[in-house]
């Protein structure tokens, strides 16, 4: 049986003691008219990613707050070595610096204003240059599981994400939770109709009340709003694959958790302090929550799917598992995971996580995952309400 | 494969398909752990992943399934039934 004892990970330790899986140098811009910038730089220079996104103009409040945590923490993630930093005016540009510039890795900003795009791409070149050069001389070395941080959410799901792909996390995540390693999970709105199990699990009555504050922000935002989410929960895709109510998907949702104890409640985007199972609240949008859980230091995630959720992210592996053997007939390509043998019989629960962690351990290793080899790098920023 | 649903607890009011399942067909019902749940005739066509009614319910009766409610009948369904969106509602929300 894989255990948290005989998994054996390796990984690119980072100056605060983090530890990586992937030793990327990112581009990141600071706002949505220095993506030009930023794709400008990773067009020149072999190695490096720009992370484009559509934000980060005339935001204020909360929702500017949450901007930079998402970005700052994107750079702080350890699976990033390095970080390219380009806005269009410097005090910004510079408060994220700030913030990745705290984890020890190497990171630099550029402003666009005075300098124009073109002088800023050769600036930033350069210095993406040598962020490259010494990231390619990082040698991965052994690491605990203790040490390894991850996230699950699950999308596209159907009644078969209940049966078998979803529990087959929870299985996975009970075993890491022993060895020591930070787990996260959310989705706050697909809680709805379980929420109660999420709240007999908070470790202390503090934590309970937390996840309560939270949960209930979010239904009265629903309700301010005039309307429910009939319609938007389940989705389309649930319904097709037989998902007929939101208690119905929440309790599929759930299963991620296997029996796990929730040991504290994060806002979006923050790092969790310390291991244990966190909740993150954070939106069911697969793009955004898995974007908030790598700015919170997830490595890599588990994404079990029914429909066939084809989502990845720019800086995390996603690794998808699926139990619905029409997805796995018609979208293979896709999927990491196949535990379709629930549903057949063939294959129990612990074997199922044997499965997930054995492709867990080859992820973290350096192999690909489906989303990686296919390119899907969705990097989206939640956006809690209209900019000024 | 001998089975062609699956329950998640015994007492459950509602299997789900594991593959296509035809009208007319009686389908054996097992729970995750893999005991035998029975049989039943199905009076409709249900998709792989849509839920077969495991037993007769009446108009406003919740329906269980994982051991717990996960909505309510909005009208009577009979066993063998596929029970999707036309014949359950959410207990959430307004409707």
């Amino acid at each position: 049986m894989k255990t948290a004892t005989n998994l054996k990970f390796t990984g690119y330790r980072r100056p605060d003691g983090r530890y990586g899986i992937r030793n990327h140098v990112i581009i990141l811009p600071v706002d949505d008219i220095s993506n030009a910038a930023a794709e400008g730089v990773a067009s020149l220079i072999k190695g490096t990613m720009a992370l484009p996104h559509a934000y980060g103009r005339l935001q204020f409040g909360e929702d500017l707050e949450l901007t930079f945590r998402t970005l700052a923490g994107t750079g702080r993630n350890p699976n990033v070595a390095a970080a390219v930093v380009i806005g269009i005016e410097p005090k910004w540009t510079d408060r994220i610096v700030k913030e990745i510039a705290k984890t020890g890795k190497p990171v630099v900003g550029f402003s666009i204003e005075r300098h124009g795009d073109l002088k800023t791409i050769e600036r930033a070149s350069r210095k993406a240059k040598e962020f490259v050069q010494y990231a390619t001389e990082l040698q991965r070395e052994p690491f605990p599981v203790k040490k390894l941080c991850m996230s699950t959410k699950c999308g596209e799901s159907d009644t078969t994400t209940g049966l078998s792909s979803c529990p087959t996390v929870g299985r996975s995540y009970e075993r890491l939770l022993k060895g020591g390693a930070t787990l996260m999970f959310g989705e706050t709105s697909e809680l709805t109709g379980g929420e109660d199990i999420v709240e007999s699990r908070c470790v202390s009555r503090k934590v309970r009340a937390d996840f309560r504050c939270v949960f209930d922000d979010y239904t009265n935002l629903i309700k301010s709003q005039g309307v429910d989410l009939l319609g938007s929960q389940p989705t389309e895709g649930n319904i097709r694959g037989g998902l007929t109510t939101i208690e119905e998907k929440a309790m599929g949702n759930i299963q991620k958790i296997g029996r796990c104890q929730v040991k504290s409640i994060l806002a979006p985007a923050v790092e969790p302090k310390g291991p244990g199972l966190h909740f993150m609240d954070s939106s069911s949008a697969a793009a955004e929550m898995v974007t908030l859980c790598a700015a919170g230091g997830s490595v890599v995630h588990y994404f079990p799917t029914g429909q066939g959720n084809v989502i990845g992210n720019p800086i995390i592996p996603v690794i998808k598992l699926s139990g619905n053997p029409l997805t796995l007939e018609t979208m293979s390509e896709h999927i990491d995971v196949d535990v379709t043998g629930i549903l057949r019989m063939e294959m129990t629960l612990d074997q199922a996580a044997d499965h997930a962690l054995d492709v867990l351990e080859h992820t973290v290793n350096g192999r690909f995952t489906a989303a990686e080899a296919l390119r899907h790098d969705e990097f989206v920023l939640t956006k809690l309400y209209r900019s000024a | 494969m001998k089975h062609g649903i699956l329950l998640h607890e015994p007492q459950d009011d509602v299997g789900v398909a594991v593959t296509d399942l035809k009208k007319g067909a009686t389908i054996g019902a097992l729970t995750l752990e893999g005991k035998a749940a029975g049989k039943v005739k199905l009076i409709s066509n249900v998709p792989l992943g849509h839920k077969v009614a495991m037993r007769n319910l009446a108009k406003e009766q919740p329906v269980m399934k994982y051991g717990r409610p996960v909505g309510k009948a909005v009208q009577p369904i009979s066993r063998g039934a596929h029970v999707h969106t036309h014949n359950v509602k959410t207990l959430r929300w307004a409707i």
